[in-house]
């Protein structure tokens, strides 16, 4: 079908800079993602480096701040959301039957803006690393709390808050761009409630991302005002507010961290019915559940600031719609057991990520229940114990999820099977090495270790050194990953993947061929 | 620090089984759980988080146990053909519901032991705390029927900077100027087995002193970015927040006199968050009331502005000021690095004409400078000059006075 197009696929750097192919661009976005996450593992190697002993051994304490800061940036803005805006621009059309997206050149910019908005912020990095006497790169944590990020802010918060409106531009016409390819461009039949989960999960998440977003524009905004031309929002002695910073950071931040996970939801809910050969337990409580986590996300923020010294009323608010969370959030999980529930259960690569998601995204889910108890919160809170909640909910919640949707997809979109050898021990080496460096955080935390510190007490040497040895193995099963990758990708190599690929799967991204071809339903599919 | 992957596995271990032995002192082993405290409100805290711990372990080992039976019960060698359900109303209505009465029968309790740590009345000693860049101020406001104490110390850390600061890297990831000299050289072993860095990090100069049997309300304020005073043994931590004021209370028993509680900043405030904690000293009412009485006597005198007889007097008291105060930033040996400048035979510190700039930035600060009026004496600004112009091979003889330190 449409052989005429193919002659006017551009080749060479072309294809790649001035692309509108909904594929082409979920390559970049996908290969884009990868790399910062192997940019900010690398950052976090020097972290845990650091705090391996006890003492100030590797790097001065501000630049350990400077890279606790930039990794959380680098892994939030640059690997989780581009990579599942990248799986979007792949999926989303060969779900519902579209050609492509509804807006391909928009789709070019929001993709080439990042790589723009990462230079920037990675580039105060460099300077400070390798200028000694030059200015430090951003060092106030991803959170930038105000009055650290504005008063006290490096020079480089300059680069910080315009990187930051960058990504921000790039999140929202991603975000426009699913709403309109999903609401006007299904095939014939495709109603709303026959979509895909993971077609759904995205719908909420890019409404999630366009209410938020401008938030975070509008935070970064008043900071730079703040900065450089005297007004003082954030600055007590001008009359200002610090902690109305915190007030808006987490109205954009704790939607932010659904936005990280909802299209994790989306991706298992794909993946399990088809090993378990059987259909999604509860389709509809799935699609319910879903909306009713989004729309809580909006009024729990203050959760993560409960240590401010809020009115009680206002703390036992937050407390009791933290708690209701978890309902909606157990129900999916109850979805995902039942679905599996007498099926017929094979283990390959996709599922057993899946599986390893469900696992350890409900021990981060049941550490987040405990997080969410007021008066306990105030011993967890800014301890490891954070730490070690909001990692198993992202590492081994999203992160593993992108890997059980590129083992997944990954016959699809190169027409190749992946190494399953590689694959197998790039599994098996994160699996055990994941719990090795976040299982111990908890226990460093209830001790009463402080996050962001870059350096410690005697009490918490022990597993400060476990913790250390789990991330250096963690990181180097990542290579396993990346040859993987560029075994299918480029070399091509490898068993040839069928059109259904998966003997269970369903929907329609199994009915085009492997490799999937440069263009697809240019003739719309008919849903029955 | 040289231990063996066994040695590793085998403290991992003997830690894992000592876990459920009842609070020593925080440093003298790692813990898996949260500390119960010495407090009624930390030990409310500590049985709400067992609880809930309970609670969510149960339900984890049913959800996980569910899975695993799955995983091998439901494989496809055992059972080829698949159900074909796909919902179940009953079922679903049940797992809606029944987690709601468990948050409800979680709420309940946290709401009471939440409404009882927020009430801070009837406190019978009131202690400002100001967190700053990177040490605690310690005012004390109210004692009893006393409302006008006028007695306030800062609180540092006591660990030596040359003992934490072992960098073989500087501000970038190259070692640069004096670090370079510094790379390989012989370290204080950071071991738990070595008496002299027992409590490293978690040591200081001042510490606050508090009464036992008493309650004690802290007004928690910070002077230039967002701190968080946290003291783990009594159940909470509270944020120190520029231009707000907040409150909070502890109240330790009466049998709990005489021991040393620890604690540690807990908002990220800067380069040296890590490296302002938190000791508290709770004393029986009688010495507690004798150790204030002391204070006061020693704060009604006024500041001590008798002139140093010698350079070497004045360095003799300087040195350990600038080892406590200078040092973290400008090197002990006052090599400084990166943004910070050196002191070794530059001019600001030899020229005689910079002795009033050295004077004027001491007191008032400038740019990342913090100021130090509030928290040095004259005599002490006085002697911590004259040290810095006579140590780092600067020799200049100068001596300042306290009477030179004018604010």
């Amino acid at each position: 079908m449409a052989d005429h197009h193919e002659h006017h696929a551009p080749t060479g750097w072309r294809r790649w800079l001035l692309s509108t192919n909904h594929k082409d661009i979920g390559s970049l976005y996908l290969w884009f993602s990868f790399a910062m996450f192997l940019v900010g593992g690398l950052l976090a190697m020097v972290i845990r480096a650091e705090l391996m002993y006890p003492g100030m051994q590797v790097v001065d304490p501000d630049f350990f701040n400077q890279m606790t800061t930039t990794h959380g940036l680098i892994m939030v803005f640059g690997a989780v959301m581009p990579a599942f805006v990248g799986l979007a621009n792949w999926m989303i059309p060969l779900m519902i039957g579209a050609p492509d997206m509804a807006l391909p050149r928009m789709n070019n910019w929001s993709f080439w803006i990042l790589p723009f908005a990462f230079a920037i912020l990675i580039g105060s990095v460099l300077m400070s690393a390798f200028g000694p006497g030059n200015p430090p790169a951003p060092n106030f944590g991803w959170t930038f709390y105000a009055p650290l990020s504005t008063t006290y802010g490096p020079a480089s918060t300059d680069f910080f808050i315009l990187s930051v409106h960058l990504m921000g531009i790039s999140s929202i016409m991603g975000a426009i761009n699913v709403i309109v390819t999903v609401m006007n461009m299904r095939a014939p039949g495709m109603t709303m409630m026959k979509m895909p989960l993971f077609v759904w999960t995205w719908l909420i998440t890019a409404f999630l991302l366009i209410a938020v977003m401008p938030v975070l524009a509008g935070a970064v905004t008043m900071m730079l005002t703040d900065r450089h031309f005297g007004t003082s929002f954030f600055d007590a002695a001008g009359g200002g507010d610090p902690v109305l910073f915190q007030h808006i950071f987490w109205f954009f931040g704790h939607p932010e961290v659904y936005i990280m996970i909802l299209p994790a939801f989306g991706v298992v809910s794909a993946i399990i019915p088809t090993f378990a050969r059987k259909p999604l337990f509860g389709y509809a409580s799935m699609v319910y559940a879903t909306a009713s986590i989004a729309l809580l996300s909006f009024v729990v923020w203050a959760h993560h600031m409960f240590t401010v010294g809020m009115p009680l009323a206002g703390m036992l608010f937050f407390m009791y719609m933290t708690m209701l969370i978890s309902v909606p959030t157990g129900v999916k999980v109850f979805n995902w057991v039942a679905t599996m529930w007498r099926g017929s259960l094979t283990f390959e690569l996709p599922m057993k990520w899946s599986i390893a998601f469900v696992i350890l995204f409900t021990i981060g889910g049941l550490s987040g229940l405990m997080l969410s108890i007021t008066p306990v919160d105030f011993q967890y809170h800014d301890s490891y114990f954070v730490v070690a909640h909001f990692h198993y909910v992202l590492v081994s919640g999203a992160v593993f999820s992108m890997f059980a949707a590129v083992y997944y997809w990954l016959p699809k979109w190169t027409g190749v099977m992946y190494d399953k050898f590689w694959g197998e021990v790039h599994f098996w080496s994160s699996l055990i090495s994941v719990n090795l460096l976040f299982f111990p955080m908890h226990f460093v935390g209830l001790a009463g270790m402080p996050r962001r510190y870059a350096d410690y007490a005697l009490q918490f040497a022990d597993y400060n050194w476990w913790i250390t040895i789990g991330a250096f193995w963690f990181g180097v099963s990542q290579l396993f990953l990346l040859w993987v990758l560029i075994k299918a990708c480029f070399l091509k190599k490898g068993e040839k993947a069928t059109d259904e690929v998966w003997e269970g799967a369903d929907g329609l991204e199994w009915t085009v061929p492997s490799p999937a071809p440069f263009h697809t339903f240019d003739t719309p599919p008919v849903v029955k | 620090m040289q231990s063996t992957l066994f040695h590793r596995a085998a403290t991992l271990l003997t830690t894992l089984m000592l876990s459920g032995v009842a609070a020593a002192d925080w440093t003298e082993r790692s813990d898996l759980n949260l500390r119960p405290g010495v407090t009624a409100v930390s030990q409310d805290v500590y049985n709400l988080h067992m609880i809930i711990l309970g609670i969510v372990t149960l339900i984890g080992i049913l959800v996980f146990a569910l899975i695993m039976w799955s995983v091998f019960a439901h494989r496809k060698e055992k059972n080829p053909v698949p159900a074909k359900f796909h919902e179940n109303v009953v079922l679903e209505v049940v797992w809606t519901v029944i987690p709601f009465f468990i948050l409800i029968g979680m709420a309940i309790p946290a709401t009471r032991v939440l409404i009882n740590m927020e009430d801070t009345g009837d406190s019978e000693l009131t202690v400002k705390v100001t967190g700053s860049q990177w040490r605690w101020h310690y005012e004390y406001l109210a004692y009893e029927d006393d409302n006008d104490i006028n007695v306030g110390f800062f609180s540092d850390l006591a660990t030596p900077p040359e003992v934490w600061q072992r960098p073989i890297l500087s501000g970038g990831l190259f070692p640069v100027g004096s670090y370079q000299e510094r790379v390989g050289e012989e370290r204080v072993p950071l071991t738990r087995d070595n008496e002299d860095v027992f409590n490293y990090m978690i040591e200081v100069d001042n510490p606050l002193v508090i009464p036992a049997g008493q309650k004690v309300r802290f007004l928690i304020t910070a002077d230039d970015v967002i701190h968080s005073f946290w003291v783990p043994d009594f159940g909470w931590k509270k944020d120190a927040i520029p231009g707000f004021v907040n409150e909070a209370w502890t109240l330790v028993p009466e049998d709990q006199a005489g021991r040393t509680f620890r604690g540690q900043c807990a908002e990220l405030c800067g380069r040296l968050h890590a490296f302002m904690p938190i000791e508290v000293k709770v004393k029986s009412q009688e010495d507690f009331a004798e150790w204030l009485a002391e204070q006061q006597a020693a704060a009604a005198d006024g500041p001590d502005m008798t002139p140093f007889a010698s350079v070497e007097e004045a360095m003799e008291m300087g040195k350990p000021i600038y080892d406590r105060s200078c040092a973290m930033c400008h090197g002990a040996q006052g090599q400084g690095q990166g943004m910070f400048p050196s002191f070794q035979q530059t001019a600001f510190m030899t020229d005689p004409d910079r002795i009033q700039d050295n004077i004027d930035i001491l007191l008032r600060g400038r740019g990342a400078m913090p100021a130090f009026r509030a928290q040095l004496s004259p005599k002490e600004i006085a002697a911590v000059i004259t040290y810095q112009r006579n140590a780092f091979g600067n020799e200049t003889g100068d001596l300042i006075q306290p009477d030179d330190v004018q604010n």
